[in-house]
C-alpha cells in the first residue's frame, strides 16, 4: 500500500528530526537476532545507510517504493542484500533487518501511548516498511540464484579436464560426485578428446569420487561402452578400498573393463600393451 | 536409389558411408558387401562411419548383421570413426553393437586386421612366400 503525501512527510519529519534515536534503536534490533554474526556496529552502518537513502528518497516526495523516485532506495536494497546473500546470512535474517525499523519507529515515536492519529499513520508506515522488507527478500532471492547459476558453471568448468597422458593415453580424473548431467559432460568430453588426441586407450581415475553407488557405476559403464563403440579401450583406476567393497556388495559387474588400483598402474597397462601393439607391428614390418 | 560403394585396398574392402543411411541402403549394402567378399576373397572388411551423424536401431542392427555375415564368409568387419553423439545416443539406447569391432579411425582399423593376419599366422601368402624366399640362400 502506497503512503499518502502527509503520511510520507511525517515518516520524513520523523526520521530527521529524530535520526540518532532511531538509528541506534534500528541497529540495536536489526542486530539481536544475528547472533553476534554481525556486530551492532556493523549492522548501524547498514542501517544507517538504509535510514539516510530512505530519507532523501522521502524528501523526494515518494511513496511508494516501486515509483521512479524509490530507484536509488531500491538500489541500496538490493546492494544490501546481495551483500548479505554472499555472506551466507539467510533470507530471513536480511528481511528481518529492514523490519527492525518497525520497532525502532514504534518504540522512538511513542505509538503505544499516542493518539489515533499517531496509531494510523504507524499502520500506514508500516505497510511501507514491509513492502521495503519484501524487495529486500526478492533482491536476496536473484543473488543467491545468481551465486548457484555462477558456482555450477564454475563446477563444471573445473571438474572435467581431459588430459593426455602418454602417446596415444588420455586421462579424465573425477573429482567430486557423479550426477547425470556431470557424467554426460564428462562423457563427451572424454569421447571428443579420443578423436581430437587419436588415443585408443583412456584411463578413468575415480580417485576423487567420494563414493561409487549404483548410479555412479552407471555412468562409468556407459562411457567404456560408448568409447569401445568407438573404438577405444577405458581403463578404470583409483578404486579404494573400501570402494572396492562397496561394488562387490552392491553387485556392480564390471565385466571384461581392466580395473587398477592407482592411475600409475592405470598407466603402465595402456602403455604395455599400446607398446606390445608397437611391437607386433614393428614386427611385421621387419 | 544410392548405393555404398565398396573399394578394394589390397586385401581389405572400405566402405565409406558419407550420406545418412536410408534403411534400403542399409540392406543394399548388406548384400553387395556378401558378394564383394566372396568374389574378391577378402579377409578384412573395414566400415567408415565419420559421415553419420545418427545411426538409429535398424542401421546399428544391420552393422551387426553385416558384421555376422562377414565372419561367416571368414572376414573380419571392422567399424571405425563413429562419432562421440553417436556412441552415446547408442549406448543410451542400450545398443552395444554385439560382435563388432571398432578403431578410432581407417589408419588404426587396418592395423587391426594387419595384427589379426599377423596372429592368425595368415598373412597374405604370396606375401609371406615372397619373404621366405629372399631369405633362403
Amino acid at each position: 500500500m502506497a503512503l499518502n503525501a502527509e503520511q510520507s512527510e511525517r515518516l520524513n519529519v520523523l526520521l530527521t528530526d529524530r535520526a540518532e534515536e532511531i538509528s541506534a534503536r534500528w541497529a540495536e534490533v536489526a542486530a539481536a537476532p544475528l547472533r553476534g554474526r554481525l556486530t551492532v556496529a556493523e549492522a548501524a552502518r547498514q542501517t544507517l545507510d538504509l535510514q539516510r537513502q530512505l530519507q532523501a528518497t522521502l524528501r523526494a516526495g515518494a511513496t511508494d517504493v516501486a515509483s521512479d523516485r524509490s530507484a536509488e532506495l531500491r538500489a541500496v536494497l538490493s546492494e544490501f542484500s546481495r551483500g548479505r546473500a554472499r555472506q551466507g546470512f539467510t533470507a530471513t535474517e536480511t528481511a528481518t533487518t529492514v523490519l527492525a525499523l518497525k520497532t525502532a519507529i514504534y518504540d522512538v515515536a511513542g505509538v503505544e501511548k499516542g493518539d489515533e492519529a499517531t496509531l494510523r499513520d504507524y499502520v500506514a508506515w508500516t505497510s511501507f516498511i514491509d513492502e521495503l522488507s519484501l524487495f529486500t527478500f526478492e533482491s536476496y532471492t536473484k543473488a543467491r540464484e545468481r551465486i548457484i547459476t555462477e558456482q555450477n558453471e564454475q563446477l563444471l568448468e573445473l571438474s572435467t579436464p581431459v588430459v593426455k597422458l602418454w602417446e596415444g593415453v588420455v586421462s579424465v580424473p573425477l573429482v567430486g560426485t557423479l550426477d547425470s548431467a556431470r557424467a554426460q559432460v564428462v562423457m563427451e568430453r572424454l569421447l571428443q578428446a579420443l578423436i581430437d588426441t587419436g588415443s585408443p586407450w583412456a584411463i578413468i581415475d575415480i580417485t576423487g569420487v567420494p563414493a561409487v553407488d549404483t548410479q555412479v557405476a552407471q555412468h562409468v559403464l556407459k562411457t567404456v561402452m560408448a568409447a569401445r563403440l568407438m573404438g577405444a579401450e577405458c581403463i578404470v583406476s583409483g578404486i579404494r578400498p573400501q570402494i572396492a567393497q562397496t561394488i562387490v556388495a552392491l553387485g556392480i559387474e564390471f565385466g571384461d573393463i581392466v580395473t587398477k588400483a592407482s592411475l600409475a598402474d592405470a598407466l603402465r597397462h595402456a602403455i604395455k600393451m599400446s607398446g606390445s601393439e608397437l611391437a607386433r607391428s614393428q614386427r611385421r614390418a621387419a | 536409389m544410392d548405393r555404398v560403394p565398396i573399394l578394394k585396398i589390397g586385401p581389405v574392402l572400405l566402405v565409406s558411408i558419407q550420406v545418412d543411411m536410408q534403411d534400403q541402403m542399409a540392406l543394399a549394402l548388406q548384400e553387395d558387401l556378401g558378394q564383394r567378399i566372396v568374389d574378391t576373397g577378402c579377409r578384412g572388411v573395414i566400415i567408415d562411419i565419420t559421415g553419420l551423424d545418427i545411426v538409429d536401431s535398424f542401421v546399428g542392427r544391420t552393422l551387426s548383421t553385416i558384421a555376422s555375415i562377414s565372419r561367416v564368409l571368414d572376414a573380419e568387419t571392422i567399424v571405425v570413426g563413429m562419432r562421440p553423439a553417436v556412441a552415446i545416443t547408442l549406448v543410451e539406447l542400450g545398443l552395444s553393437l554385439n560382435g563388432i569391432r571398432t578403431a578410432l579411425n581407417v589408419e588404426r582399423g587396418m592395423e587391426l586386421l594387419a595384427r589379426r593376419a599377423d596372429e592368425d599366422d595368415f598373412a597374405e601368402p604370396d606375401f609371406v612366400d615372397e619373404h621366405e624366399i629372399s631369405k633362403s640362400p
